[in-house]
């Protein structure tokens, strides 16, 4: 196991993405808490295509992807929010059509300028090779803002997850923490993709809180534990792609559903006792 | 002191009118049942003047020293998850919020605050234990405890003895008579027309419109009390 570790931190691209991963990792498992408990999880996938299809463009248009692709998540992000609330369209199913528009247009724009090539690729089913050292440093600094908002709008978040109307009712400013929350998905989203993927970035977000909420009952502990879920599956998650030549993001995404199957037992077995 | 008005306020939901112009108005250290039948737009109006419900015409306003951040509100129980992962601490901590402004975390004299709540309401033994573990009960004394931390001035309830058995219900009706001697106004939506008869002292009754606003002891003796309380003994 040590030979293996010091062998993978000899490659520079290895130690680059366990660097970013374990940052949108952390991200991702404390703003899944919310969203899963706000019944956001769709949100999340839906982002993550929307992601995709502004990449392609970015790319088509030879712009750097990241600055293309966050402002446009975050404003789809905040019409997500509002389209879930409003009881016009079904949420769900306005969610559905905005992904596959999205990812419509991402193919139509690839196949227009350059076809599939491995960028595309590596974008819809994520890679730790595609990160340059720019998108690096912006990456961390993207989610070390993340936590950092995320520690200050704790109380906040905490309240308009588990009674939104109660807040909004005596005086707290609910939109505002709910479009924070969008806004930070959105970032955590365009981050972690390029890692996991399009198809697979969504389950970052939803399987570390719905492991621990197996076997933790309070919201902090809850966040505690999925953070530390969530680093834990993507460190195995990667030195088992490198070991058994898999992909990286579906590599983690399987160590993540194995621990979820794990403590799904645990828990059945504790109330059996 | 007038603490809020509301003049011939009309709520629409779900594209029905559930609320026809109504009109009323809650004094300082006021308790205020709203009664009524099923579907009368109790709750939609409790709702409305929470501004949780957009309203259609007319106006809500609240007294000039009142705002929002003084109001603590009782929802249905049925409203929230069950199987929310908090301890009763974070729910009950989580009614300090309204008055805390852009500070990030929670001072010492708020969780003084949520820690009286708790005390309060008998939660003591219990703090750390998680909400998805209490029985109905003890969800609504939390839930009460959380909005006795939000609240300084009005406490709104919207059916508080839903689903509890007698002996919780007695108990919780002492607790909020308790905290309207303590001079918090309460205004609440209740089914228990016997209960409200006894402890409020004012008394509307609705039905999408406006059928009875004023003191207790008039209602009683009004044709529309006569025939809702003889109607709630029945049943």
């Amino acid at each position: 196991m040590l030979s293996v570790l010091q062998e993978m931190l000899s490659y520079t691209f290895i130690v680059r993405a366990i660097l970013v991963g374990t940052l949108v990792a952390l991200c991702s498992a404390l703003l899944g808490v919310s969203l899963i408990l706000k019944r956001y999880s769709m949100i999340g996938d839906g982002l993550s295509h929307v992601a995709f299809g502004a990449l392609t463009i970015a790319v088509a248009l030879n712009l750097t992807p990241l600055y293309v692709s966050i402002p446009v998540v975050i404003i789809s992000a905040i019409a997500l929010l509002k389209i879930s609330k409003t009881n016009k369209i079904n949420g769900d199913a306005a969610i559905a059509i905005i992904s596959t528009v999205s990812i419509a247009i991402g193919i139509i724009t690839t196949s227009l300028s350059q076809g599939l090539n491995t960028d595309v690729f590596s974008y819809m089913f994520g890679s730790i090779l595609a990160m340059s050292q720019i998108d690096v440093y912006i990456s961390v600094i993207l989610s070390i803002l993340v936590l950092a908002l995320f520690l200050i709008f704790y109380n906040k978040i905490f309240a308009v997850t588990f009674d939104e109307n109660f807040a909004k009712a005596t005086g707290v400013k609910t939109n505002l923490y709910n479009t924070v929350i969008a806004i930070l998905t959105a970032i955590t989203i365009v981050v972690g993709m390029r890692i996991m993927g399009t198809m697979l970035i969504s389950s970052l977000i939803i399987f570390p809180a719905l492991t621990s909420m197996k076997i933790v009952k309070t919201f902090r502990n809850v966040i505690i534990c999925s953070a530390i879920i969530s680093v834990f599956c993507f460190f195995f998650g990667i030195v088992f792609s490198y070991v058994f030549s898999i992909p990286t993001g579906a590599s983690i995404v399987v160590v993540n559903a194995f621990v979820f199957i794990m403590f799904s037992i645990a828990n059945t077995v504790s109330r059996k006792i | 002191m007038k603490q809020l008005e509301c003049r011939n306020v009309c709520v629409n939901y779900e594209n029905t009118e559930a609320v026809k112009d109504v009109s009323f108005s809650v004094e300082e250290g006021d308790y205020i049942c709203i009664v009524g039948e099923n579907g009368s737009g109790k709750s939609t109006l409790l709702k409305a003047i929470l501004g949780l419900e957009p309203i259609k015409f007319g106006k809500i306003k609240f007294g000039e020293n009142v705002s929002k951040k003084d109001i603590g509100y009782l929802p249905q129980q049925s409203i929230i998850q069950k199987d929310f992962p908090a301890s009763i601490w974070e729910v009950v901590l989580s009614g300090c919020l309204n008055n805390k402004g852009i500070h990030p975390f929670y001072s010492k004299k708020e969780k003084q605050k949520a820690e009286e709540n708790i005390n309060k309401l008998g939660l003591n033994d219990i703090k750390y234990k998680s909400y998805q573990e209490l029985s109905g009960g003890q969800r609504q004394r939390v839930l009460l405890a959380r909005a006795l931390c939000a609240t300084k001035k009005i406490l709104l309830l919207d059916e508080p003895i839903a689903g509890l058995d007698p002996k919780v219900t007695k108990e919780m009706y002492k607790i909020i008579k308790k905290i309207n001697q303590e001079g918090i106004t309460i205004i609440m939506v209740s089914h228990d027309i016997r209960f409200a008869l006894k402890n409020a002292n004012k008394i509307l009754h609705i039905r999408t419109k406006k059928e009875f606003f004023g003191l207790t002891e008039d209602y009683v003796k009004s044709d529309i009390g006569k025939t809702f309380i003889g109607g709630g003994e029945d049943a």
